[in-house]
């Protein structure tokens, strides 16, 4: 089960709790495997199973909660990018946990994606496969997500200051 | 930031996303624009720390025992048993993609070729090399129905000297196909089974036998699929046995 460690640690993302990884898990085996003759020739596997396991979560409980964010959608065009705070300089005083809390913190729009990108090492192209939306969408809303996240990284640090 | 193409391309160049001539042309202004270098470096350190943090969850040893003992017994699945073959196959996609990644420089045929023979390799190294168990081909064929997006005729064998052993689905490029496997003597025999489409495998309508590192192998694109049948057996039993299911299909 080669990807088995990967979905997990993705569902644990989006879930946020062990039960509710494992469960989303399994589900998202089951319905890959009961709808594998949907799976069309020639698609990407990758970006299928992660799609089924991002739609089973999005129908959950705690999902439609969340999908609701979901209905103000981005124009297509990257946000510009200002962080007044150089990163390099604010990295210097982050520890991993301080970035996963960060992480914690985000939408799960944005935690997604950042995920699918930095992790998961995906091309725009996947990650637009993995959720049904346009390239263009892809990185505007990685662009905002980036954002959010030193947004949250620089209150962190400054709050630690104060 | 102040640099308008800072702004619209830094992510992607990040991300490795930038097309080649783009590429080339954003990495010269980087030599010249101290803002875009000291951002781009910085991004590239946020997005390497995101990777380390993130990577933070790993499944129960008892999660993974539960699913595979799910998937391996079968016994009261929450999952069912037809789950096996496609996870194997899914397995095995991986395994090509893995795989198709370090030897993408290769020619799409030798490439396409050297990927059944590993694949069949790694059958005869499986503890199951197959999915379904059965010298019947009665057997072997249904259990392919509604796995596959084609089907195929299998040869009677009563009058010869090979014997079916089972079938299991694999994947090649992304698609679905079969793997039969044959016994001759001690030999065995692989016998991949894919719709033939462009740039799957070179097309070609006439048989070709050759020797690709010490296996027989011989192919064909016949009523729209494509055979490839590789053994360590010599190539005049490959070859009997192509004739076997070239014979079978005309039917």
């Amino acid at each position: 089960m080669p990807l088995f460690a990967r979905l997990y640690n993705f569902a644990r993302w989006l879930t946020g709790e062990d039960a509710a990884a494992e469960d989303l898990v399994q589900e998202t085996y089951m319905k890959a495997l009961k709808g594998f003759s949907g799976f069309r020739q020639g698609t990407n596997f990758r970006a299928w199973i992660y799609r089924i396991l991002r739609n089973s979560f999005l129908t959950s409980r705690t999902g439609l909660k969340v999908s609701l964010s979901f209905d103000a959608e981005e124009d297509g065009v990257p946000e510009p990018a200002t962080a007044e705070t150089p990163e390099t300089a604010l990295l210097a005083r982050l520890e991993q946990e301080t970035i996963r809390r960060a992480l914690e913190e985000l939408p799960v729009k944005f935690r997604e994606v950042i995920l699918l990108c930095d992790l998961e090492e995906m091309s725009y192209q996947e990650i637009a496969l993995t959720m049904g939306i346009p390239v263009g969408t892809v990185m505007s809303r990685l662009s905002r997500a980036r954002k959010a996240m030193r947004e949250l990284l620089t209150s962190t640090v400054q709050g630690g200051v104060r | 930031m102040s640099c308008q193409l800072g702004r619209d391309k830094l992510d992607a160049y990040v991300d490795e996303s930038l097309p080649p001539e783009e590429l080339a042309l954003f990495e010269e202004h980087l030599h010249g624009c101290g803002e875009c270098a000291r951002e781009a470096l910085s991004r590239l350190q946020m997005k390497r720390a995101t990777r380390a943090a993130a990577a933070s969850f790993a499944p129960s040893a008892e999660f993974r025992l539960r699913m595979e003992a799910q998937i391996s017994k079968g016994s009261k699945p929450r999952l069912g048993k037809s789950w096996l073959p496609i996870l194997v196959s899914a397995c095995a996609v991986l395994v090509v993609v893995a795989v198709s990644t370090f030897v993408l420089l290769r020619p799409a045929a030798e490439q396409g070729v050297a990927e059944l023979v590993d694949d069949h390799v790694a059958t005869m190294a499986s503890a199951n090399p197959v999915d379904v168990i059965s010298t019947d081909k009665h057997t072997v064929k249904p259990w392919f129905e509604g796995k596959l997006p084609f089907t195929f005729n299998l040869p009677e064998l009563d009058n010869s000297p090979y014997i079916l052993v089972g079938g299991k689905l694999v994947y090649f490029e992304h698609r679905p196909g079969a793997q039969l496997l044959y016994q001759l003597r001690k030999h065995r025999i692989s016998v991949f089974l894919l719709r033939q489409e462009p740039g799957i495998l070179p097309a070609s309508s006439t048989t070709s036998t050759e020797s690709k590192e010490g296996f027989s192998v011989e192919s064909w694109t016949q009523a729209n699929l494509r055979f490839v049948v590789i053994s360590d057996a010599g190539p005049a039993d490959v070859h009997a046995l192509a004739e076997l299911l070239r014979a079978a299909q005309a039917h």
